[in-house]
């Protein structure tokens, strides 16, 4: 059972919205699919992100992977630490290894639920 | 899809199963990177069962080999092995393959071979096959469903395969193949593999192929012997300068400008040699494969194009990230003059330039 006080995206993002900010991440699904993490591609704080557009890159060592955000608004914060870090995405991907804070100006469509998520992930396999 | 004899295996160890080239395939088991360190520092054990096995029989199996294929199969000793590429009229590869001549002392005399395909081009090379075979008096037999194939890599490969079998592997060369017991039965052993390290492919009745994996463990266990996904076998190939059919060579490239001439005879006559003396007559395609190293955190990968004062100058095959080399290595088709090692370029990732270099290939070569 994965939190179900945020959202989340079929592409394997989740959100947490306290208030007008949302805090971004992505799934321990996502990390352990990509698994080997060695790169990370944070935006800058000011830029401005577009729920259902990438704001990033993960890449592994096959593949690089475009990070999708839920939601839209002005980047308040970024885990500069999170890039030199990668380990923290698989220890505590719902934690420490969140990735941006941002003001919200409008939602994804598409979010959905903790327990529609898991059954998401089942699915998938 | 198709599956492997091991498929039950494979999900019982937790592989990451993925479609590849028409298999279901294990990706990975515990984690590329630390997959392919396991393989340079002691061993591993590969599913190949995807690979295509075909037996080339009848009196003109030697001739028929000459005209499918770019090395030269009248020089292939009793019990050795070469490399070489099934070209079509216009000289582009279709495929690599290895060949093996039978040894001497099996009932053809050496006269008969065992051919090794890729299973993403096995229904194309069949297709060649048959049609080359009808001009010569020759039997082409689809052996894929009849045996299994596993290999084994890393340098403690001979310990372990040598507690399996009663052949003699301390004299079996590299590139050379043998007959020998294992688990009861007869089967093929030869001196062969993708990673660069020492190992072993072993060609199993197919009922015995879960039998034989087993095997390997109860014996190489000990030693740390573990299962090798797709992942790690990539990467290992990568670090050790072999092509992969689809990023080094692929239905656009010919042997020569991937360097690859070392396995075409020009001493006998085969499909696509008019095409590449032609290529060679007029100064070849003005492009070279090459190897790429960077200081770069990105990783250069397949299709990022290759820059250099400011133009496009060429284009990535392949990108892994190195754990041997503890770099970000890449194979990349540039233009011949910058094809110099030492010679400073950038790679496009999205719209940003990043600094590599030229290397020579392999990235890596073992000791011996």
């Amino acid at each position: 059972m994965r939190p179900n006080d945020r959202s989340y995206l079929k592409s394997h993002e989740w959100c947490k919205i306290d208030g007008d900010v949302a805090t971004i991440g992505i799934s321990d699904y996502a990390v352990s699919h990509l698994s080997d993490l060695v790169f990370l591609d944070l935006p800058n704080k000011g830029t401005n992100v577009t729920a259902g557009e990438s704001f990033g890159e993960i890449e592994s060592v096959k593949a690089v992977s475009d990070i999708y955000s839920p939601v839209s608004g002005d980047v308040l914060e970024v885990n500069k630490d999170l890039p030199d870090n990668l380990e923290w995405l698989s220890e505590d991907p719902f934690g420490k290894a969140w990735m941006l804070k941002v003001r919200v100006s409008g939602k994804s469509a598409d979010l959905m639920s903790g327990t529609a998520y898991d059954a998401h992930c089942a699915a998938e396999g | 899809m198709r599956d492997t004899a091991l498929k039950s295996v494979h999900a019982s160890l937790g592989a990451r199963i993925v479609p590849f080239s028409g298999w279901n395939m294990p990706v990975q088991y515990r984690g590329i990177l630390d997959e392919a360190r396991v393989v340079r520092g002691k061993a591993g054990l590969f599913d190949l069962g995807h690979m295509g096995r075909v037996r080339v029989r009848g009196p003109e199996a030697e001739a028929f080999l000459q005209k499918l294929q770019t090395n030269d199969a009248s020089q292939i000793l009793p019990g050795r092995i070469r490399y070489a590429m099934i070209l079509n009229e216009q000289g582009i590869t279709q495929d690599d393959i290895l060949v093996y001549r039978e040894p001497a002392d099996w009932a053809s005399k050496g006269k008969e071979f065992f051919v090794v395909i890729n299973a993403g081009n096995a229904a194309r090379d069949l297709e060649i096959m048959h049609r080359v075979a009808k001009g010569f008096d020759v039997r082409v037999e689809d052996q894929t469903e009849a045996l299994g194939m596993i290999a084994i890599q890393g340098p403690l490969s001979q310990q372990i395969t040598q507690r399996l079998t009663d052949a003699d592997l301390a004299s079996l060369k590299y590139y050379a193949w043998t007959r020998g017991t294992i688990c009861g039965a007869t089967m093929e052993i030869s001196r062969t593999g993708y990673t660069g390290e020492d190992g072993f492919e072993i060609y199993t009745p197919q009922h015995l192929t879960t039998k034989v994996w087993d095997a390997f463990f109860a014996s190489g266990r000990q030693d740390g012997l573990e299962p090798i996904g797709l992942g790690a076998r990539d990467t290992l190939r990568h670090e050790a300068g072999m092509p992969l059919y689809g990023h080094e060579i692929d239905e656009t490239t010919n042997p020569l400008e991937a360097g690859l001439d070392w396995a075409v005879k020009f001493t006998h006559d085969f499909v696509g040699r008019q095409a590449l003396e032609v290529l060679q007559q007029n100064g070849g395609t003005g492009r070279k494969l090459v190897g790429i190293t960077t200081v770069s955190k990105r990783c250069p990968r397949q299709g990022y194009e290759i820059h250099a004062d400011g133009k496009r100058i060429g284009q990535v095959c392949s990108g892994n990230i190195s754990p041997t080399l503890e770099t970000n290595i890449a194979t990349a088709y540039v233009r011949n003059e910058f094809a110099a090692p030492g010679t400073q370029l950038t790679f496009l990732v999205k719209d940003k330039h990043e600094p590599c270099t030229v290397t020579s290939l392999p990235f890596y070569k073992r000791s011996r």
